[in-house]
């Protein structure tokens, strides 16, 4: 570890696994957190238990705000359990000066998040900091709730399984990166913010068996893909044409040169289900996002790492982002 | 007029089949060679393209890429990335730079490193939001960290013009540009201190695409006609490297030895005179600049004008800038890797002390040098 704390730390990649397992998972270690899921599974098996805390600048962008960002990333962790969310705490740490308006604003947009979810807020906590003790506001928000399919794990990937996204991928990231301060560029786009858990109900009302399930927040679908490849002892190979993105995320993408696989989203998630279940999985994504596409299957070809397919031909890995994001040189 | 969409600037450049065509071009030409030969792509950008689309496992044996020295982050010697710490640490001072150049390591840490002990560290797109970031905080010394090839010295150029013109009180500069032709007749030129030889197997280049918007193919002229080394000016997407290296390697079935362009729908000859002016308005040759991993090239870098000391960084902090060079660790390779006499996995420390998160050398700081592209996406045949 470093000395001191960076941004890097914070990254959802390399630096930010590192964090966690040489500081908190060495004093906090036990069973339940060392499965490393989305959300703990507690009371065997009956509950789904997480927490986020949130902080985004600017606090409203095309699509959302950090309220319906702090409802959603804790409801979607819950429904990445295969869980139903039902409680959840809400704690906010105000700096001083913070308009009033905004800030019912806010709040106002997380009901409206918890109404689609089935959500309800039941405990709280406000803090009011000195001007410059926090960016503006902080949330945090604790949610609990009841697993409606069970056995869902990163840990579940076999050979011969088939990899899904639910949608077009990385617009959370191009949004935040287009709207926020220094980079200055125009575009229709907005985020992908949404609550996930109905699209997972549809999922088991078809009666799809769902071995993976992970929203591809910080890190993008190639942290979740190395991460499954990593816990399931397997090989992901990805189609790389078939990673589906907007154009003007590619164009964002092409200028600030990142990976679209790489970029945050707030509302897409990674599934893996077995071949057999593939094209009904691909049908019921279809029908919210026409972009959903099945993008990779599992095999032993490079166990632990992640193979990107050109359609020339050619083969690479595709790594855990590692740092923090920056714009090229030139 | 049709609208151009941004990814009509990038789509066929991609296409699998024209890639895979290419592919076949290039293996019939160079079953006619009579030995193989080395192509060094001297853009960090083509690097990148190089290693992302694996173009190395569609090439025949006898072609091969030795990665050239032109990444801008990588090429900066610990003393200067000092430099940017200390700047950054000053009292009321704003240090403003572009991209990777904020996770180079120097001897106290990276501009990352500054910022976590509370320097004011930022990075922009565009050099010209430094003039917002001075005029919302007046009390304030906004010093632009300049870095980059000829692709973004009319940017610092135009800042420095912009700074002159509007009489902006709190913008320094830090000038780090570089060039490109010098260093690469020192990669032809130069003994190598260390395995004391001349022994460079650069046999031709694949020339850089966005330095010679600016600068004009001219600029390369010289390295056919007194070097022999054929170069082709290339872009930067799959489709453009492959036909770049298809025609290099019909240069030398056909035995010509020529500067030709392949990236004509941007570069031509003469390149961008207006910013070719506006650079020699503002900045000068130093006598010597030294590359990390290369040692110091002659009159490959420049600095402010005499003239426009008041606004350059160098001169108003000198009191508090170090002046003494560093040397890389003992065990990095980079500077033979840079002269095609070592690969990245020779390295005894590639991908074991030295990764993209801890970096030691030059070739790994930066997304564009060749260890860190190595690293990323792995040499898969």
């Amino acid at each position: 570890m470093t000395k001191t704390i960076t941004i890097a730390h914070g990254n959802g990649g390399e630096e930010n696994n590192e964090l966690i397992k040489k500081i908190f998972y060495k004093h906090f270690e036990n069973d339940i957190l060392a499965k490393s899921e989305d959300a703990a599974v507690i009371e065997d098996g009956k509950l789904a238990f997480t927490t986020d805390s949130f902080t985004v600048s600017p606090l409203f962008f095309p699509g959302g705000d950090i309220g319906k960002l702090a409802v959603c990333g804790t409801c979607n962790d819950l429904a990445m359990m295969g869980a139903k969310p039902k409680y959840m705490t809400c704690s906010v740490i105000i700096e001083e000066g913070f308009s009033t308006r905004e800030l019912e604003k806010i709040v106002k947009s997380m009901k409206t998040e918890l109404e689609i979810n089935g959500a309800i807020v039941v405990s709280g906590d406000t803090k009011v900091v000195p001007k410059g003790a926090v960016d503006q506001l902080f949330i945090n928000t604790t949610g609990i709730g009841t697993i409606e399919h069970k056995g869902i794990t990163a840990s579940g990937l076999k050979e011969g399984m088939s990899i899904l996204v639910s949608r077009d991928v990385g617009c959370h990231g191009a949004t935040i990166f287009a709207a926020r301060e220094g980079i200055e560029l125009e575009s229709g786009l907005q985020t992908d913010c949404a609550s996930l858990y109905p699209h997972i109900k549809a999922l088991m009302d078809a009666d799809i068996n769902i071995v993976a399930l992970r929203d591809a927040t910080r890190g993008g679908v190639s942290a979740v893909l190395n991460e499954w490849a990593k816990t399931s002892d397997v090989c992901v190979e990805v189609e790389e044409e078939k990673i589906p993105v907007l154009d003007e995320v590619r164009g964002i993408c092409e200028m600030l040169g990142f990976e679209a696989i790489d970029l945050a989203n707030e509302g897409t998630f990674v599934l893996c289900v077995g071949k057999e279940d593939e094209v009904k999985a691909l049908e019921v994504l279809q029908k919210t996002h026409t972009t959903a596409a099945l993008i990779a299957t599992v095999t032993t070809q490079h166990v632990g790492r992640v193979l990107l397919n050109s359609s020339w031909g050619t083969k690479r890995f595709l790594d855990l982002p590692t740092g923090e994001l920056l714009p090229r040189i030139c | 007029m049709q609208e151009l969409e941004l990814k009509n600037l990038y789509d066929d450049f991609r296409d699998g089949e024209t890639i895979k065509a290419y592919a076949q071009i290039i293996a019939e030409d160079a079953a006619k060679l009579e030995k193989p030969i080395n192509i060094m792509e001297v853009c960090g950008g083509h690097t990148h393209t190089i290693m992302k689309f694996g173009l190395p496992q569609l090439l025949p044996d006898n072609v091969n890429f030795i990665h050239g020295p032109g990444c801008p982050v990588c090429i900066m010697p610990k003393e200067r990335i000092d430099h940017a710490y200390v700047l950054s640490m000053q009292p009321d001072v704003i240090l403003v730079t572009l991209g990777d150049m904020i996770k180079v390591p120097g001897s106290n840490g990276s501009l990352q490193d500054a910022r976590a002990k509370g320097a004011d560290v930022r990075f922009v797109y565009s050099p010209m939001e430094c003039l917002k970031i001075a005029e919302e905080n007046p009390d304030k010394t906004v010093i632009f960290f300049a870095i980059g090839f000829e692709t973004t010295t009319p940017m610092t150029a135009v800042l420095v013009e912009q700074v002159i013109l509007k009489k902006v009180p709190n913008i320094l500069f830090h000038i780090n540009h570089v060039t490109v032709p010098e260093v690469m007749v020192e990669l032809i030129d130069s003994r190598d201190v260390h395995v004391d030889s001349y022994n460079n197997q650069i046999d031709a280049f694949l020339g850089p695409s966005h330095v010679s918007v600016i600068s004009g193919s001219k600029i390369y002229d010289k390295f056919p006609k007194d070097y022999g080394r054929p170069v082709v000016v290339t872009g930067f997407e799959p489709v453009d490297a492959m036909q770049g290296i298809s025609m290099i390697v019909k240069q030398f079935v056909e035995k010509r030895c020529e500067m030709e362009v392949q990236y004509k729908r941007v570069v031509n000859h003469d390149g961008n005179i207006k910013a070719q002016a506006l650079i020699e308005k503002y900045f000068e040759k130093m006598s010597l600049f030294r590359w990390r991993g290369l040692g110091n090239v002659p009159d490959s870098g420049l600095k402010l004008r005499a003239e426009y000391a008041a606004y350059d960084a160098e001169v108003k902090y000198k009191d508090v800038l170090p002046i003494a060079e560093i040397e890389d660790h003992k065990l990095c390779i980079c500077g033979d890797i840079l002269r095609g006499m070592a690969k990245p996995q020779e390295c005894t420390i590639f991908g074991t002390a030295c990764k993209p998160t801890t970096p030691i050398g030059s070739c790994m700081v930066s997304s564009e040098g060749a260890c860190a592209a190595y690293y990323k996406y792995g040499n898969l045949i």
